[in-house]
């Protein structure tokens, strides 16, 4: 990216960097050209690694104590939590910092919906993350076997279940993936092994995400491309490294409020009942990260119809960047995609609401018309907004809005979306 | 700054919506002041030492409790009794322990170490002992339920005639706080009951509340560590919070964009 090349100072340096580019590297992460009209929602990509690294960290400490055996499982959890030390702050850590990771990962995931981030040449960028957010899905999932409580166990046995709605092989898939006839210790063994692989994958990927990031750069909230990268960017550090630190210490005190003052608010007081194959809970309930999911799975009354839509659910966004037609990124010049896009918003939120309710009644037909609707969104509303839409000037350079010298009556107009 | 608000209502927005939806109870709880509620919420000694005292002499005989120890009684932030009480508690039961060095298994009093004694050998013989019902081990029983010590609270005191009509088939009970308002255990308060030691008057509602206090406890025995701590986590956070933010907006006035 920079236009110099970067050669060391010291004769090692010189000699090591020669064999290793590691200090090229370096010079290349702290001096990456940044636009510098990033607002805040484009600081949850520091936010997300400090989550998944917290995760490995606390993740590793947790299975020096942990037992992975269904008689044993449940008591060494209660082991961590009253005779390790701190072990009660490494387990709450672990489990609020799985809710912490998907609300930064959806907050992520909706900015670069409004600012149009996964359009071209960010397709790349946009997949692996797709493919990250669904390993995030099966790890969250995986780890909330582990503890067997009976969340754990009836939740591992509704969503194993899903796999036996495929055609000839599905009750073969069924009883491969158990390691027998129910969800058992042979689950909980493969279950942990796979928890603990999962954010290693992760980890990599982002990698790639990063990388794949620093091709063409960050997109903005205006969403042109630079012009002028020693006018409209900052090099990454300091400008860049301040500011998402300082966001992330916001986020850690929301973080630490949930740690410290109400650990258990977002488990399920269920899990706290060991496995018990016997006793099936009153409601079945995914945690809340995965309810706009269950919702639309409820909500198609054919069994293999309801595992297509829900994964379709996913796997639609991978395809967004060819569904959404317009040349224009950001939704600050695209008025109606913007409304589109907040009742999207309001959709899956009512998709989680319904997903946490019994599937009968108002709340079943509620959750049809929203699942109908995520998909009309992206199938329908979205190609055809990209023709019909009217949408606003765009500027020349992000220099200008930030400015504010722009001699153009509507964007001065506009100029308050995304002054901050 | 503007920004932040925004991220911050639909934050808010969001968990409050899965947070209500993950608490669907439609029941009205009886409540007390918990002295363990809030940001600097800590146990009422008396109150778990009376509680310690209730679940002795009324829940242990049928209710496990197979995660505590008898030292965790002497343990900071529990009942804290003296080690020597908690000694003499401890050596009050017999635990069975072997096999000896002839293979035999033999009793022995209780020691601190000892995990506390269980009422049945195993669950099935805690059914049989009670018309079937499993009496659910009480060590985490605060967090397994939905209301939390509320509901275990108000379950206490909600014993009551059945409405007319109702029949109620031999050793089941009416409570109305109960799910389906049927339950197995009878009602096991009744006023003065116990004798406490530091001369509270043990009434029906002084003794729910101690025993549900002990409970909590029982579940959460690091919750006042876990309150300081986070009094002393957040108060550091804010104030790094507040440096990093004016060497923030010193950095960027290098340049003329506002951050």
């Amino acid at each position: 990216m920079s236009d110099h090349e970067y050669t060391p100072k010291s004769k090692f340096g010189k000699w090591f960097n020669d064999r290793l580019p590691l200090l090229t590297l370096a010079s290349h992460l702290t001096d990456y050209p940044t636009p510098k009209n990033l607002n805040y929602w484009w600081t949850f990509g520091g936010i997300l690694t400090f989550c998944l690294i917290t995760q490995i960290v606390t993740g590793l400490v947790l299975a020096m104590h942990y037992i992975a055996h269904a008689d044993m499982a449940f008591d060494s959890v209660e082991h961590i939590m009253r005779n390790v030390n701190y072990g009660w702050l490494i387990r709450y850590i672990h489990a609020n910092g799985a809710s912490m990771f998907f609300l930064a990962v959806y907050i992520h995931i909706f900015r670069s919906l409004f600012y149009g981030s996964y359009k071209s040449p960010r397709e790349i960028i946009w997949i692996i993350g797709i493919i990250i957010y669904l390993l995030m899905m099966a790890a969250a999932f995986l780890g909330y076997v582990l503890p067997w409580g009976q969340m754990s166990f009836w939740g591992a046995t509704v969503i194993t279940n899903l796999f036996s709605a495929i055609p000839l092989v599905g009750e073969g898939i069924v009883t491969w993936l158990w390691g027998g006839y129910s969800v058992d210790n042979p689950t909980l063994t493969r279950f942990f092994t796979l928890h603990y692989l999962i954010p290693f994958l992760i980890l990599g990927l982002v990698v790639l995400h990063i990388w794949a990031l620093h091709v063409p750069g960050n997109n903005n909230p205006v969403g042109i491309d630079i012009k002028k990268p020693s006018k409209d960017t900052v090099p990454f550090h300091p400008y860049i490294v301040i500011k998402d630190g300082f966001a992330l210490l916001m986020f850690m005190i929301v973080f630490a409020f949930f740690v410290f003052y109400t650990p258990n608010i977002l488990g399920h007081a269920d899990n706290y009942i060991e496995a018990n194959p016997l006793v099936t809970p009153a409601h079945i309930v995914p945690e809340w990260y995965l309810l706009p999911f269950y919702a639309i799975l409820r909500s198609v009354p054919d069994k293999l119809l309801g595992v297509v839509a829900m994964l379709s659910a996913i796997l639609i966004l991978a395809a967004l960047p060819w569904l959404d037609t317009s040349k224009i990124r950001s939704a600050v010049f695209r008025p109606l995609y913007r409304q589109f896009y907040w009742i999207l918003v309001a959709d899956v939120l009512i998709l989680g609401y319904v997903g946490a309710m019994p599937a009968e009644g108002l709340y079943l037909l509620v959750a049809r018309v929203a699942t109908a609707y995520y998909f009309l969104h992206f199938l329908v509303v979205l190609p055809i907004l990209g023709y019909k839409e009217k949408t606003l000037p765009v500027p020349l350079s992000i220099t200008e809005p930030v400015l504010g010298g722009s001699p153009n009556l509507a964007l001065a107009k506009n100029k308050e979306n995304f002054k901050d | 700054m503007k920004n932040f608000l925004r991220i911050f209502l639909i934050t808010s927005l969001v968990f409050g919506i899965s947070v209500k939806s993950n608490s669907a109870e439609k029941i009205e709880y009886l409540t007390t002041d918990w002295s363990f509620k809030g940001l600097f919420g800590k146990f009422d000694r008396g109150a778990l030492q009376r509680g310690y005292q209730v679940y002795t002499e009324v829940c242990s005989s049928c209710h496990s409790m197979k995660y505590l120890s008898y030292r965790n009684l002497a343990e900071k932030g529990g009942p804290e009794f003296s080690i020597a009480e908690a000694k003499a508690i401890a050596a009050s039961f017999e635990v069975t322990d072997g096999p000896n060095d002839d293979g035999e298994m033999f009793t022995r009093p209780g020691k601190l170490s000892d995990k506390f004694v269980m009422p049945y050998d195993n669950v099935k013989a805690a059914q049989a002992a009670n018309g079937g019902a499993y009496p659910p081990d009480m060590s985490v029983l605060v967090k397994a339920r939905g209301g939390g010590v509320d509901y275990i609270y108000s379950l206490l005191q909600g014993y009551e005639d059945p409405p007319v009509g109702m029949s109620l088939d031999d050793g089941v009970y009416y409570n109305k706080y109960m799910y389906g308002n049927k339950i197995k255990m009878a009602n096991q308060l009744s006023d003065g009951l116990v004798e406490y030691g530091d001369g509270t008057t043990a009434s029906i509602e002084q003794m729910s509340k101690d025993v549900t206090t002990f409970l909590m406890w029982a579940a959460e025995p690091h919750l006042e560590s876990r309150h300081q701590m986070g009094f002393k986590a957040i108060v550091y956070l804010i104030i790094l919070t507040i440096l990093v933010y004016f060497s923030m907006k010193k950095i960027w006035s290098r340049i003329e964009t506002e951050v």
